[in-house]
């Protein structure tokens, strides 16, 4: 085994490199732990070095993508029972997307964590990079039992980062929930396994995928899987811990967690569904879709009447997390009637999206963390017009909110457009209640998109746009050096994605083909710049060519404007319909601007309202969002299970004599058994 | 790529950009002798952008770039959409850049611009307009999004160029999930062009606006361009009307003589939908505010119904 890693570099295989990246994350770790409080040294040294290995892996996952899969196995962790990790295109795929989205957070980091925010930087630093480690390591592990491990180091790794101001009482509160949940899904996951091994005791996925599972089996490792994985992603309604545990953790980490993390758990899916379990049933596609969009609606209209910026976030990222699930499951339907070409294409939409989200999404949370440190304030209703004295950050910002809301021509639109392409094209099913099903699923998604316009609107406008709420607002300061320097990365991530779907989709086609045997590379690649799933009289998108068309008739009317008539312009007070007394106070709150969703979707919501008097001198109005999973379903479990544990705890009397009872009532009780 | 191509392509960029105005101020003209007023020109749209684009621009003291830069994006977003939608010919090279979905996606770019440059400078009023023009765009988007998929559930094709082909050729005959699309399609285009059961064009009644709310901070060449892009608005969702339900009468590839043709069959149409729609204005009364997303409701089920009778009846 030594002999292996002794070659000189030039035969190393690509996952031994993917190997010694992962290796070198850990040594920054600990490099942090020996330099605990040297703030300068690990925010100017360590986190720019583990993002520098993060575009590296980024780059080899690249070359790994296109070539074959390659195995590794490492002699650690239990005599005889090694670790094998195995680098095929789906995990090649995710580690372009781990590496790359966190070279940006890295970057951003390095100029984000400071003195006396809880945990020492060393620490953070430390927990930081071995969650890095443990994602990267999640999505090459092959076999169970690396699995397993590196998931629960991904789930301790991050609990440590989510409680880093662990003396605040909420956040201690957030951490729990999310560790709680975090182990539901590990077991569901770990019992999944179970099956799939189907009683050979061999744990490798090498022999999970030739084992042939009859229907009842596939079909409960499936809802396993579904159950484990969608804990961690965060589907209704195990969605609890998320709009907890992402607000509460410092903003790198709520953006790894929620652009990079969450997709771990579609790793999983797609490994399970697509690779370890063979022909899937039509009816595991159908839940998927019905969970999915359930689960988005829910996010995307929760999202719209927050009021704290970070859980309007999160609360989005429920929302994107449930169309990857619908999307997934629609790949699933048109698999399971050997629909592959069409099952190709609502994957590439679901790698398209996965890849999108996580730039889009951890922009947006890195710059909700310049946000707070320039402020000091999450709650939307006290910021406002930032843009004036945080330009960087709101300009960036505006990059993600536009790729947020879906809109062409960035990130988010051609995932939204390929979902939507292969949903028109579904009428080819041969059920006709699946048929009957497509177009109410497909009006959905539209609402959802359109939806995340509306949230994303109020989440840009109430904070940068407008007259400042607070007036301390005025002295905030703009994202430094390397703050700009990992926005302006995610940045770039959200247009290049946004502009050239063609080249990106060419990697995404080695996964569809190895997972369902059928890619989408060919057909695109015949369209040139256009993106054609199918054929040119069916439908094209041709974003480079949609950009050059507006920004050419933007610069078109700007010239002609100035030089047929002139370019004067004059500042004066705003007008508002002649009314000078205006202040900053008569501007839309973020309760204000949510109050139509509010109203429209108001049996979604638990309210509670209290309304003034028409006698109070100070009057105070109050309405709090509540979430009916919570109510109904999450308070009654631990209250039943606090009754059951008070229960139990009767037997614990704390008394010598009756501990010596129960002993002697078992053994007579374990004798008359025997006995018989 | 013909040179026939280029020439229908710009030939019908410029005829949406000059006859757009002359379209509002058609309406106008029938609004105003349905109601027994006397009408104004049918140049004063015209006047009215020269007016203002003579004007000096007066922009509130802490206007951010982004409120300068939205008219010219509203503005670019409306040129290229009506670029490609096929009006006058199926034959054009810009048009595969952006299918139905993309049309869609450019019309709520254009929104998402013009309600964030109504924020900008953080009044009352322009927060309101852009909360209502959210509003009304959340639903009446994913409306418009099936209306335009139940052509293409017939056509099989989300190009916009095919959907007109093809609907075109097809037999004389009603489709009764095309009967349903129109409707739904005529409700949405009065909403989203805030006409008068959901907005009124000529108010500046404080409590009622949504388009004017938006655009009130707005003076000179920034208002002429805005007032321009809505008028291109209405122009380019006319067309979507006409090329979906009365698709008859556009030149098709390598037929110039048809081209000829188109021209007139254009203004002949949009002539008739203008006057049908002053007529529809004067008939209804404008509605509350919260009754608006009732009614696009109804607009968003009776499309996602036209796509469910399509895919029954299979017709």
């Amino acid at each position: 085994m030594i002999t292996r890693w002794l070659p000189a570099a030039a035969q190393w295989l690509q996952i031994d490199w993917v190997l010694l990246v992962v290796g070198a994350w850990l040594l920054i770790g600990v490099a942090g732990v020996l330099a605990l409080r040297r703030l300068t040294l690990v925010a100017r040294v360590l986190f720019p070095l583990g993002g520098a290995f993060g575009l590296a892996l980024a780059g080899i996952a690249l070359s790994a993508a296109l070539s074959s899969p390659e195995v590794a196995v490492l002699p650690i962790g239990l005599p005889g029972l090694p670790f094998h990790f195995r680098l095929d295109s789906l995990s090649a795929f995710f580690l372009i997307v781990i590496g790359s989205v966190s070279a940006g957070v890295s970057a951003f980091a390095a100029g984000y964590f400071r003195k006396g925010e809880g945990t020492p930087p060393g620490l953070l630093a430390f927990e930081y990079h071995l969650f890095l480690a443990s994602m990267a390591l999640v999505v090459v592990a092959d076999d169970a039992y690396a699995f397993m491990v590196m998931w629960e180091t991904m789930a301790l790794s991050s609990f440590f980062l989510v409680t880093a101001n662990h003396r605040i009482v909420e956040i201690q509160r957030a951490g729990y929930l999310y560790l709680l949940i975090a182990h539901i899904g590990a077991i569901s996951i770990l019992l999944c396994f179970g099956v799939l091994q189907a009683n050979t005791g061999d744990y490798t996925f090498a022999n999970m995928r030739a084992q042939q599972l009859s229907p009842f089996w596939a079909s409960l490792a499936f809802l396993l899987a579904l159950v484990g994985f969608g804990a961690k992603a965060g589907i209704l309604p195990l969605h609890v811990w998320l709009p907890e545990a992402h607000p509460a953790a410092p903003s790198p980490v709520s953006a790894l967690m929620s652009g990079v993390m969450l997709k771990t758990a579609i790793y999983g899916v797609l490994r399970v569904f697509f690779d370890l379990l063979d022909t899937p049933l039509w009816w595991w596609g159908l839940l998927l879709l019905v969970v999915g969009l359930a689960t988005a609606l829910f996010g995307v209209v929760f999202a719209a009447v927050q009021v704290d910026m970070k859980r309007l976030l999160a609360y989005s990222s429920i929302e994107n997390i449930g169309l990857l699930f619908a999307a997934i499951g629609l790949a699933v339907l048109f698999s399971a009637y050997g629909m592959q070409p069409m099952a190709a294409l609502a994957l590439t939409a679901v790698l398209y999206h996965v890849a999108g989200h996580a730039f889009f999404k951890s922009l947006l949370f890195v710059g909700t963390g310049a946000v707070l440190h320039a402020t000091g304030e999450r709650n939307l209703g006290k910021l406002g017009g930032l843009i004036r004295t945080m330009p960087w950050v709101a300009w960036a910002m505006l990059v993600g909110v536009l790729a947020s809301a879906g809109l062409p021509p960035l990130a988010g639109f051609v995932s939204e457009w390929l979902l939507l392409q292969s949903f028109l094209f579904s009428p080819a099913l041969p059920s006709a209640f699946l048929n009957m099903l497509i177009p109410v699923v497909a009006a959905l998604i539209a609402l959802i998109a359109a939806l995340a316009g509306y949230t994303m609107v109020k989440f840009f406008g109430i904070i940068f746009l407008g007259q400042p709420r607070e007036e301390k607002l005025a002295l905030a300061r703009d994202a430094s050096g390397w703050e700009r320097i990992g926005m302006a990365w995610l940045v770039c991530g959200c247009v290049l994605l946004g502009l050239f779907p063609v080249q990106f989709i060419a990697l995404i086609d080695p996964v569809t083909r190895s997972l369902i045997g059928a890619g989408m590379a060919d057909t695109v690649a015949a369209g040139g710049w256009l993106l054609v799933p199918v054929a040119i009289e069916r439908a094209s998108y041709g974003p480079a060519i949609f950009l050059l068309g507006v920004a050419a008739s933007f610069a078109l009317a700007f010239v002609l404007v100035r030089t047929l008539y002139h370019g004067r312009l004059r500042r004066a007070a705003p007008w508002d319909c002649g009314y000078p007394w205006q202040n900053a106070r008569m501007q839309d709150t973020a309760e204000g601007f949510g109050q139509p969703i509010r109203q429209i979707f108001e049996p979604f919501f638990r309210m509670e309202r209290e309304l003034p008097t028409p006698f109070d001198t100070e009057p105070r109005y109050r309405v709090s969002v509540g979430d009916h999973f919570w109510h109904w379903l999450y308070l009654p479990l631990a209250r039943a299970v606090e009754r059951l544990a008070s229960a139990i705890g009767l037997l614990q009397q704390g008394r010598i004599a009756v501990y010596l009872l129960y002993s002697f009532a078992t053994l007579i009780a374990v004798l008359v058994v025997v006995k018989q | 790529m013909t040179w026939l191509g280029v020439f229908s392509q710009l030939l019908e960029i410029v005829a949406a950009l000059l006859l757009a105005p002359l379209l509002s101020g058609w309406i106008n003209q029938w609004r105003a002798w349905l109601q027994n007023r006397s009408a104004p020109g049918l140049l004063q749209p015209y006047r009215m952008l020269h007016k203002l684009f003579n004007k000096e621009s007066v922009i509130a003291e802490h206007a951010s770039p982004l409120f300068r830069g939205a008219p010219y994006i509203v503005f670019g977003c409306m040129a290229l959409a009506s670029a490609i939608i096929p009006t006058l010919s199926t034959d054009l090279p810009l048009s595969p850049a952006a299918d139905a979905i993309a049309l869609v996606g450019l019309f709520a770019l254009a929104r998402v611009f013009i309600s964030l440059a109504a924020m900008d400078v953080g009044t009352s009023f322009g927060t309101l307009g852009a909360r209502r023009e959210m509003l009304i765009g959340f639903l009446a988007e994913p409306a418009l999004l099936m209306v335009l998929f139940s052509a293409s559930l017939i056509s099989k094709s989300t190009s916009l160029t095919t959907i007109v082909e093809t609907l075109a050729h097809r037999d004389l005959g009603i489709h009764p999930s095309l009967a349903l699309a129109g409707v739904a399609f005529t409700m949405v285009s009065l909403a989203e062009n805030a006409r008068v059961p959901v907005d009124n064009p000529a108010t500046h009644l404080e409590l009622t606006m949504i388009h004017e709310a938006l655009i009130l901070e707005y003076s000179g060449r920034h208002l002429a361009l805005l007032e321009w892009a809505a008028s291109l608005k209405l122009f380019a969702y006319s067309c979507i009307g006409l090329a979906l339900f009365f698709p008859w009468g556009v030149a098709e590839a390598e037929a110039p003589l048809a081209l000829l043709l188109a021209m007139p069959a254009l203004i002949l149409k949009l002539a008739i939908g203008g006057a049908m729609l002053a007529l529809l204005e004067t008939l209804s009364a404008k509605m509350r505010i919260f009754r608006v997303p009732e009614y696009l409701a109804t607009a968003f089920l009776l499309a996602v119904i036209g796509m469910l009778v399509h895919i029954l009846l299979a017709a």
